[in-house]
């Protein structure tokens, strides 16, 4: 039985800067898997690379055993994989239920028939005409939606008609998570979900990932805030300079020496040889 | 015959003024990340001063050339202090726009001053002519070939070895990286708008002199030229732009040799959309990284849509419907009929620059192919009217979709670039392809508007028929955007990234809005060619779609009613109390300007 997500010496040069190096990882069914490193480490681009955004110059990406490198983002979306990202990224002119619902995108089934060639007209001409089927489809994503949106307190739900653009930070970075539950995915990535928040609003998401993880959702994190990675993660993936230096459970790589150095050493080292 | 000589060293010589356009605008973008659409109005202007100072005031050359380049210098000055700094922190598109109010103002201002006729600009040489092997040099190309060889050099050692040179090279790469390290940004840029001036002003004197002939029509075609180069050689590269600008001249150069003349402008604009297709960065550049992620999208400005009611709307409908049983002004109904066929086109347009964010400049070529098919088809196959006006919807949508396709996969200011430049292109074949459109003659004798065998050609039928297609239409795209494919559109618009992560596929979803957009755009053309009765390759132009572009914008991008209104505003209005034609493109500039610097979201709000 395979990993859901299987890396194989995925490598992404940037000119002469290997942004990616290498990498090999597996994503078992159900798992919690953290990446952490410093910045620049590599690890948004290992995203980028996944979800099909960017291209390897190596190496290879299966998901659920089926080859995705190469794949358009869009196609890797049907299959199943979600992320948020780094900075956030919500639709700033759409409300919060439009944001959510463009998450439900690869499930609309009833509007978005799967005719070859003239689908996409057929998707036009049934989203002007809206028939019972389309239409009860729309209601029971929006129901949904709503559903989703709970998970977050009173957070979201009173603000579901309003412009993401008026969100907060930390609102903004909820719709995120929520549009991309609302794929229902069988991989979540997750880049970095509490950068910029608070304590509160970080022990807050914590609680939401672990609840995530608890339904047996699987998990990708990229995350700086050690606490949250030692707490949440069945494994913890470290990368520096775009390569894998060490994995494993996270009480083991906190004590890596490799670790330690990545995290530390870097910048140290010229000024320790200029002390000489 | 002419030798393969000549046309090379005429293709320099072209490539060398082309170069003095395309480096400023590289400058430009350099610096504010900006494509300066009023660039070729400076050019413009830059050749009527030289036009006075020789014909009225008969200065010497060398006085001659200063002259323009500091005229230039100051207006570029003057655009970039009043017209483009006040718009340092709005959406990302504001400028462009601005930079194309400026253009239509500048132009028209010439043209009021001067008469659109052209006039002669003695080139101030002698007339002799060198011989090299097969073909001849003039003093005139010598002067040329100097002047862009010196004005490159002049700015190498500028941007290489003065303080303010480095100060320029830092804000170009890192803006606020060089305000934070102290660098004076507003100062820079400035430094850079009177460069930028002072050489496309010096061009346009040179063209001026090589053609002996300048007219306010220039303009257009100048900034054109320019940013093919530009874009050839890479945006914001300025040695790229030299070489894009020789590469151009040389390729127009010889396809004039082996097609003639009138297939000039079709060679750049095909080269334009190829690099854009194959190499969107230039001929030069070599990464292609995906664009910072934004916190918010900043396309379009945020506001509150104004909701106006539904019987409010039924209520106005209703009141234009009954307008000419009401009142007997055939001049009214007449304007109104034209602003219901203008709203037909903004519809089109709000739909793509403003829920898709595909701000197209090329949008009357829709209109174009709309009233070529409707009228052919009538004209050559004998279809009836009703049946040529609906296939023509149908063919522009298709047809339109297809050549506006290889811009899906760009964005921002390249995506207005080559839908100005596949505009051009259309217009171009139109002009071109004799056999189909008749060419320069164009098509006469268009069947006047007939459903079902009924005539509807007199003044009231086609008043309520371009009314009735134009509330269907309306109301088609109303329940569009409240589709799935509604905030589908929008979601593409805000962030594209994001949109396809969740499996919104560019090509699809564009492909959608332009084929809705592109039938409501094809009936409005083909109305207009069998209201017009004659068309021809310039009855639908690159003034209009500005015009549409700026009324989409006073209603609100993606708002179907504030489309409507804009319409009725800036067609209507002006025809109502008359003002002058060559004021109206005017008075389309400064709503165009202040709009972009006070109410970015029009009047009724973007949606």
């Amino acid at each position: 039985m395979s990993a859901l997500l299987e890396l194989r010496g995925l490598t992404r040069r940037f000119g002469g800067l290997t942004a990616v190096d290498g990498i090999d990882l597996d994503v078992e069914d159900g798992e919690l898997v953290s990446i952490i490193g410093p910045n620049g480490a590599g690890k948004t681009t290992l995203f980028n690379l996944v979800t099909g955004l960017d291209a390897p110059n190596a190496g290879s990406v299966a998901f659920a055993g089926a080859p995705i490198t190469g794949m358009t983002p869009e196609r890797i979306a049907a299959l199943g994989l979600a992320r948020t990202f780094q900075l956030g990224r919500v639709f700033a002119n759409l409300s919060v239920m439009d944001n959510v619902l463009i998450g439900a995108h690869t499930r609309l089934a009833a509007v978005r028939p799967k005719v070859p060639l003239v689908g996409p007209l057929l998707e036009l001409a049934l989203a002007l005409w809206r028939p019972p089927a389309v239409k009860a489809e729309e209601a029971a994503l929006r129901a949904e939606v709503r559903d989703i949106l709970s998970r977050f307190g009173e957070r979201l739900l009173p603000r579901i008609d309003q412009p993401a653009y008026s969100l907060s930070y930390a609102n903004r970075r909820r719709v995120e998570i929520a549009r991309a539950l609302a794929l229902k995915p069988r991989l979540l990535l997750l880049d970095e979900p509490t950068a910029g928040m608070n304590p509160t609003e970080t022990a807050e998401m914590q609680a939401l990932v672990a609840e995530l993880k608890a339904s047996g959702l699987t998990i990708l994190l990229i995350e700086h805030k050690l606490d949250m990675v030692m707490r949440l993660s069945d494994r913890v993936v470290v990368m520096d300079e775009g390569r894998k230096i060490a994995e494993g459970p996270g009480a083991a790589v906190r004590s890596d020496p490799k670790v330690i150095e990545a995290y530390l050493g870097h910048g140290l080292r010229p000024v320790a040889a200029a002390a000489e | 015959m002419t030798s393969w000589l000549d046309h090379t060293i005429n293709g320099l010589i072209v490539g060398n003024v082309y170069a003095l356009i395309a480096v400023g605008l590289a400058l430009i973008f350099g610096v504010s990340r900006l494509i300066n659409f009023a660039h070729g109005s400076v050019y413009v202007v830059g050749a009527y001063v030289g036009w006075v100072a020789v014909v009225h005031v008969a200065t010497p050359l060398v006085l001659t050339i200063p002259l323009v380049a500091l005229m230039s210098a100051a207006l570029g000055l003057v655009i970039e202090r009043f017209g483009l700094r006040p718009l340092q922190n709005s959406v990302r598109i504001a400028p462009l726009l601005a930079t194309i109010g400026i253009s239509f103002v500048l132009d028209q201002i010439v043209l009021l001053v001067f008469t659109p006729n052209p006039r002669a600009l003695p080139s101030q040489l002698p007339d002799w002519r060198l011989t090299v092997g097969s073909g001849t040099i003039g003093a005139l190309d010598l002067l040329i070939a100097g002047i862009g060889v010196a004005s490159a050099v002049l700015l190498f050692g500028f941007l290489r070895f003065t303080r303010l040179g480095w100060a320029v090279r830092a804000t170009a790469q890192d803006r606020d990286a060089a305000q934070q390290m102290g660098v004076d940004v507003h100062a820079v840029n400035q430094v850079v708008f009177g460069i930028a001036s002072a050489l496309g002003g010096i061009s346009g004197l040179l063209v001026g002199m090589y053609y002996n002939q300048i007219d306010p029509a220039m303009s257009l075609q100048a900034t054109l030229k320019g940013v093919v180069a530009e874009v050839v050689g890479g945006v914001g590269n300025v040695p790229g732009a030299v070489v894009g600008s020789l590469l151009l001249g040389l390729i127009e150069s010889y396809g004039i040799a082996m097609l003639g003349t009138s297939y000039r402008n079709l060679f750049a604009f095909l080269l334009l959309v190829l690099i854009l297709v194959l190499r969107p960065n230039g001929l030069f550049a070599s990464a292609r990284q995906l664009p910072p992620e934004p916190l918010t999208g900043t396309f379009i400005a945020p506001s509150r849509p104004l909701r106006v009611p539904g019987w409010v709307l039924l209520a106005a409908a209703t009141a234009f419907a009954i307008v000419p049983l009401v009142l007997d002004a055939p001049y009214l109904l007449q304007t109104l009929t034209n602003a219901w066929l203008f709203a037909m086109l903004a519809l089109s347009l709000t739909l793509i620059a403003g829920s898709v964010g595909q701000v197209s400049l090329g949008h009357a070529a829709l209109l174009a192919i709309g009233g070529y098919t409707s009228a052919l088809l009538a004209l050559t196959w004998g279809v009836p009217v009703g049946m040529a006006i609906l296939a023509a919807g149908v063919v522009t949508a298709a047809l339109g979709t297809l050549l506006v396709s290889p811009s899906f996969r760009l964005r921002g200011h390249y995506v207005s670039i080559a839908t100005l430049a596949i505009g051009e292109i259309v217009a171009l074949t139109i002009l071109n392809w004799e056999s189909v459109t008749r060419g320069p003659i164009g098509l006469v004798g268009i069947p006047p508007l007939q459903v079902f065998g009924i005539d509807l050609g007199d003044a009231r039928s086609v008043y309520w028929v371009s009314l009735g297609v134009l509330v269907l239409l309306a109301a088609l795209q109303f329940r569009l955007l409240g589709s799935h494919l509604g905030r589908s559109f929008r979601a593409i618009r805000d962030d594209d990234v994001a949109a396809r992560v969740y499996g919104l596929g560019l090509d699809r979803y564009k492909s959608l809005a332009f084929i809705f957009g592109g039938f409501a755009a094809g009936i409005s053309g083909a109305i207009a060619a069998h209201l017009y009765s004659y068309i021809n390759h310039e009855t639908f132009n690159t003034q209009q779609s500005i015009l549409a572009l700026t009324i989409v914008i006073l209603g609100g991008l993606g708002n179907v009613v504030g489309a409507i209104v804009g319409a009725v505003a800036l067609v209507g209005l002006p025809e109502i109390f008359r003002v002058a034609a060559e004021y109206r493109i005017l008075i389309y500039g400064v709503v165009l300007l202040l709009l972009v610097r006070f109410r970015p979201q029009g009047l009724m709000g973007t949606v």
